[in-house]
């Protein structure tokens, strides 16, 4: 392996560096680190950011600044996060957690980035130097994304109407089959408000379940009500195969799955 | 390639070197400083065989570029010997018979150490999940866990 690594002080110097061809920025490493290791040979050189600022956690509000550098780790622990913590715990084993970033988990291609999942049903925003867009359409541009990820912005939820799912094979912690995420607003009555469901390894990359989401207004979290909604979290889904499970397999068992969340 | 310089403290020792940018934390310690006990397994983060503690926290060597450890305190399972006596962990690992090929085994014990740095009298549940980045193809698993918890219960009565 040869690579020629750069430090700079903010982002904005960094993302200048970022431009040039075969440049990958440094975050925690679980992703360029490993497929430099692996033989990539697209990557030649890397930009890292030394800006504190990037590790910082910031709750006020009901808002939550998560900066790019921000840890899995640090979240899992963070006391105001504990609506998220299990997200967090879903990534890697403890070493991994404590590396891998909330930038970096942005880009990791599926079977991996299960916070991502997490903050597409959360509806975040992410902050570059060139300003902010939903997590949506940044998703769907990352391939093509040369700005660096500052940080992600999002309303913290409650407690009781998030929740988050991660399907393995290895216990207690293996790579996903897939993995769930779901902001359920509730009326008094029970009834759902508003849904945001998110799924990992549905796709090459976290998509949001606008089927299921539609299908869940207005209905209570009963087997019964909740039928509609799972027969249509299918729709648009394209997933993954690979030594993990078969694209047959995860359509298959994400019905179930998305069942015993909401039931949960 | 640029040599870059870089200092570290490393089991309680300052070393500083120049190295090759780029160069993984892993392959500085096995290639030029000479202590080969983190283990180059999958060099993807998975197998945990170059498991390091890096500022008390648990990191994997293989993921991680030498440059970016400047001013850190490392350790590895190289210096968790004092005086000629294993570690409690060691001695653990060798009375349960936790280890065949031993490959593992440095990543396990290093592992296990920032479990009971943080959690004394841990679960078995907690030895499982601070286990749980490492990979084990010849002892299985139940041994490890057991010389674990035996460690930890030698701890607390030396502690007593």
């Amino acid at each position: 392996m040869s690579l020629a690594l750069q430090t700079f002080p903010t982002v904005k110097d960094a993302n200048t560096a970022l431009q040039a061809s075969g440049t990958r920025y440094l975050g925690g490493g679980t992703l360029v680190v490993r497929a430099a290791n692996e033989g990539d040979v697209s990557v030649s050189d890397l930009v890292r950011v030394a800006d504190p600022d990037l590790a910082r956690i910031a709750v006020s509000g009901g808002k939550v600044k998560l900066g790019a550098s921000v840890t899995m780790a640090a979240i899992a622990r963070h006391p105001e996060l504990a609506a998220l913590a299990p997200a967090a715990r879903a990534v890697g084993g403890p070493a991994i957690r404590n590396m891998a970033t909330v930038g970096g988990n942005l880009f990791a291609p599926a079977p991996y980035g299960d916070f991502a999942v997490a903050l597409l049903a959360l509806d975040a925003a992410v902050v570059t130097a060139d300003g902010e867009m939903p997590i949506e359409t940044f998703l769907a541009g990352r391939d093509r994304s040369r700005a660096i990820v500052a940080a992600v912005e999002f309303s913290l939820p409650r407690a009781e109407s998030f929740r988050f799912l991660k399907v393995s094979r290895v216990k207690p912690k293996g790579i996903s089959v897939l993995s769930i995420a779901a902001l359920l607003q509730r009326s008094a009555d029970g009834t759902v408000a508003s849904a945001s469901i998110a799924l990992g390894c549905m796709a090459d990359r976290p998509m949001r379940a606008k089927a299921a989401e539609n299908a869940l207004l207005g209905c209570k979290l009963t087997p019964e009500e909740i039928a509609p909604a799972l027969a249509a979290a299918g729709e648009g889904i394209t997933p993954i195969t690979d030594p993990i499970a078969s694209a047959w397999y995860r359509a298959e068992v994400l019905p179930v799955h998305l069942g015993r969340l909401l039931l949960s | 390639m640029a040599k870059v310089p870089v200092q570290f403290t490393l089991n309680g020792s300052e070393k500083a070197e120049f190295i090759e940018s780029g160069t993984t934390l892993l392959h500085a310690l096995r290639d030029k400083i000479g202590d080969t006990s983190p283990k180059g397994g999958c060099h993807q983060g998975t197998c945990g065989a170059c498991s390091v503690i890096i500022d008390g926290e648990l990191r994997l060597s293989c993921l991680m570029l030498a440059e970016t450890c400047s001013g850190a305190d490392i350790q590895t399972a190289a210096g968790l010997a004092e005086g000629g006596m294993l570690h409690p962990l060691q001695r653990a690992f060798l009375d349960a018979f936790a280890t065949q090929c031993g490959f593992c085994t440095p990543g396990m014990i290093i592992a296990a150490k920032v479990l009971l740095d943080h959690t004394p009298n841990p679960s078995r549940e907690d030895v499982v999940e601070a286990l749980s980045g490492n990979i084990c193809r010849c002892t299985g698993y139940e041994p490890i866990i057991q010389a674990v918890l035996a460690a930890a219960r030698a701890n607390s009565q030396n502690a007593a």
